[in-house]
């Protein structure tokens, strides 16, 4: 099969999705002359003109607005963030204005939009600029949050995205950009919600999504080599999520490592606990835990952090522990 | 420099009006008033909870928008949002039964008083978050370019919000886009308790309206308690943004002579000021322009009277006899899939 990298997966969803559908366009800072901050939107002004591709000033709270309000007057806007960090700025219009539109006016307004760019740690960017978000955006009813991990995953779901019709935040990965996976020529749709089985195994389950699914995959081929066998689970999407894939693995593995790029505190691994501890109790034969960031910003010298991001060593030790091999 | 007492500059009308647009426009404003003075005596007793805020004073703003524009202009406003919504079209009943919190409401009882919507009628909110309704108005004018239409976005916010930051960032990406969105700040001189020339640095300077010059925008001031000036004023801009001009900045100027909503005893204004400002009652002017015309009788006025308030006791029935949400309405419009697993313990 074809391999093209995550940054070409996810062009050619958004080239795709707006040739099929006159109503949809990309706005964001620098994705029409400059090509995208991070090259994701190269060439598309090219190929759809500035009607279409539209770069915007600085002002992302006035841009997510208008785009919010495209997509209650008819049209399918893909909103188009540097980095999720600055959507912080937004916020107040992805929480109160996008996420809350269908419901307080009675089902009549409903926001079609994407909203996507690169989330979490990028190397050395220091605190401000090495944040996740799927846990805040997760908590808020009303929206939906998609989180992926490579190529294929991310052009299925992108598509699905500008087809939702519901308020989509598509989380990606400078560090994942130019990573390859295969991808097919054909057109090929992935339902949001849907988690997947990476690997399958029978002693361990370990969950995670985006850029830590890497490091789980790592973590995976050490624990193989040492004669566990692990079930690794790509969950995909954040809300909603897909707890009936995890539960059913647990039913056969009894032990559950959750690897997020997120703070310890209310974060996406803290949700899938409480629901594993309701609805499998009597199957799991270890704690649940939870390998994340730690809970401090992101330092900026590498000593730091190292010890900030979860590493193959800490999914390893995880697992181990919930095997009692430790 | 201003403090307090707001001079409003009265320009001589232009236009002439027919019969019709008088009793258009009487009507209107009449309708708005009766709605919520029986609001308020609702409120008073529990029907209405929450937060309700009153358009009283306001509506000429309203009227003289709704006649100078199109319906197939989209709207959209605070939550000061009762008169234009009824302004728009949107019946008394439906009206009142989202404020008794009825399935039978404008937002189906979900949205309340903050946020009236209604599709057929192009109002998109009713936005509780001051000046959120700013760039999303820019965002509704966006796709009427883009779809290649030639109606405009009347966006209506409050001289609280010209303080936030989203108006500064719409102004200047609906200049450089030239989209067709009219700017309308109704400035009633009060946010809550803060007195415009407080809290705004602009206001000294002339007015809130010189916010959108250095934008290149179009800016006005015009007097709203005078239905004919807003109707001029927002016909000049609606022409000039259908011309293919860009955006457009009006400052009304106005007066709520209720509190800020229900719980507000007013204590930052004098009572020669709320009486200053009754002398000017936009409703009581239009009905003597009507005398003096000779476009209607004081008898004609009461049958009006009559009329609206026999529609307002229906619309309070209607909102009475009406059924609340029953409780599945809660997991509904919360997301166009049906099929959402919600999470319920
Ligand atoms: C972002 C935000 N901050 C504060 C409030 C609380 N608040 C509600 S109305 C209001 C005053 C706004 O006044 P103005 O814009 O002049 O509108 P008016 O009430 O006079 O119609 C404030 C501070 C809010 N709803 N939203
Ligand atoms: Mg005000």
């Amino acid at each position: 099969m074809r391999v093209i990298t995550m940054r070409e997966a996810i062009r050619e969803a958004m080239i795709e999705e707006m040739k099929r559908d006159e109503r949809v366009f990309l706005m964001g800072e620098e994705v029409a002359q400059y090509d995208g901050a991070y090259k994701v939107s190269k060439g598309m002004l090219k190929m759809f003109g500035p009607k279409r591709v539209i770069d915007t000033p600085i002002s992302e709270l006035g841009f997510a607005a208008i785009g919010i309000g495209a997509a209650l007057n008819g049209l399918r806007p893909i909103v188009e963030f540097m980095t999720w960090n600055f959507a912080l700025l937004a916020a107040d219009q992805i929480i109160n204005t996008a996420a809350k539109m269908l419901y307080m006016s009675g089902g009549q307004f409903n926001v079609p939009i994407v909203f996507r760019g690169p989330n979490g740690f990028a190397g050395q960017l220091s605190a401000t600029h090495s944040q996740s978000f799927e846990s805040m955006y997760g908590h808020v009813p009303g929206l939906k949050v998609v989180s992926p991990s490579n190529p294929y995953d991310a052009k299925g779901l992108l598509k699905s995205a500008i087809r939702d019709d519901d308020p989509v935040l598509f989380m990606e990965a400078e560090i994942l950009y130019n990573d390859k996976g295969e991808v097919p020529e054909e057109e090929y749709l992935i339902p949001i919600g849907k988690a997947k089985i990476v690997r399958e195994g029978n002693d361990v389950t370990i969950v995670s999504f985006n850029k830590t699914m890497k490091i789980v995959l790592e973590a995976s081929d050490e624990l193989t080599k040492e004669g566990i066998s692990p079930e690794v689970i790509d969950l995909r999407t954040i809300r909603p999520m897909d707890y009936e894939t995890v539960i059913e693995s647990i039913k056969k593995t009894n032990r559950l490592v959750i690897v997020t790029e997120n703070w310890p505190l209310a974060n996406v691994g803290d949700e899938l606990t409480y629901v594993v501890q309701k609805e499998a109790f009597d199957y799991l034969d270890a704690p649940v835990r939870c390998v994340t960031t730690a809970d401090t910003p992101a330092p900026y010298s590498p000593s730091l952090l190292q010890i900030w991001f979860p590493s193959v060593k800490k999914v390893i030790n995880a697992a181990k522990e919930v095997l009692y091999l430790l | 420099m201003y403090e307090g007492n707001v001079t409003i500059p009265e320009a001589p009308i232009k236009g002439e009006y027919s019969k019709e647009q008088y009793w258009e426009w009487l009507e209107i404003m009449l309708r708005i008033r009766r709605f919520e003075e029986r609001a308020q005596i609702m409120y008073m007793q529990q029907k209405i909870r929450g937060f309700l805020h009153l358009y009283i004073g306001q509506e000429a703003v309203a009227a003289g928008t709704v006649s100078a524009s199109r319906h197939s202009d989209p709207v959209i406003a605070g939550y000061r949002e009762h008169g234009i919504a009824l302004a728009r079209g949107m019946s008394s009943r439906v009206a009142m039964a989202e404020l008794f919190g009825k399935i039978t409401g404008c937002s189906k009882g979900k949205g309340g008083s903050m946020h009236f919507f209604d599709k057929e009628n192009n109002l998109y909110g009713g936005f509780a978050i001051v000046g959120a309704q700013i760039g999303v108005g820019a965002g509704l004018a966006f796709a009427e370019k883009y779809k290649g239409t030639d109606n405009a976005c009347l966006t209506f916010f409050g001289d609280g919000a010209i303080n936030q930051g989203i108006l500064l960032e719409t102004l200047n990406m609906s200049k450089l886009w030239m989209l067709p969105v009219l700017f309308i700040v109704e400035n009633n001189q009060y946010a809550m308790g803060t007195a415009v020339w407080r809290a705004s640095a602009l206001y000294p300077q002339g007015g809130l309206y010189k916010i959108a010059e250095p934008f290149g925008i179009p800016a006005k001031q015009v007097n709203g308690m005078i239905v004919e000036e807003v109707h001029e004023a927002i016909s000049e801009a609606l022409e000039f943004i259908r011309g293919g001009g860009g955006p457009y900045f009006l400052e009304i100027l106005t007066y709520r002579y209720r509190g800020h909503s229900m719980s507000d005893p007013g204590k930052y204004r004098t009572r020669e000021e709320l009486e200053e400002y009754k002398k000017r009652d936009p409703i009581e002017r239009v009905k003597k322009t009507m005398l003096l015309k000779g476009f209607a009788t004081e008898e004609d006025f009461k049958a009006l009277e009559q009329k609206i308030k026999e529609e307002i006791d229906d619309a309070v029935q209607f909102a009475e006899e009406s059924p609340f949400p029953p409780p599945e309405e809660l997991y509904t419009d919360v997301y166009v899939q049906q099929d959402y697993p919600f999470l319920e313990d």
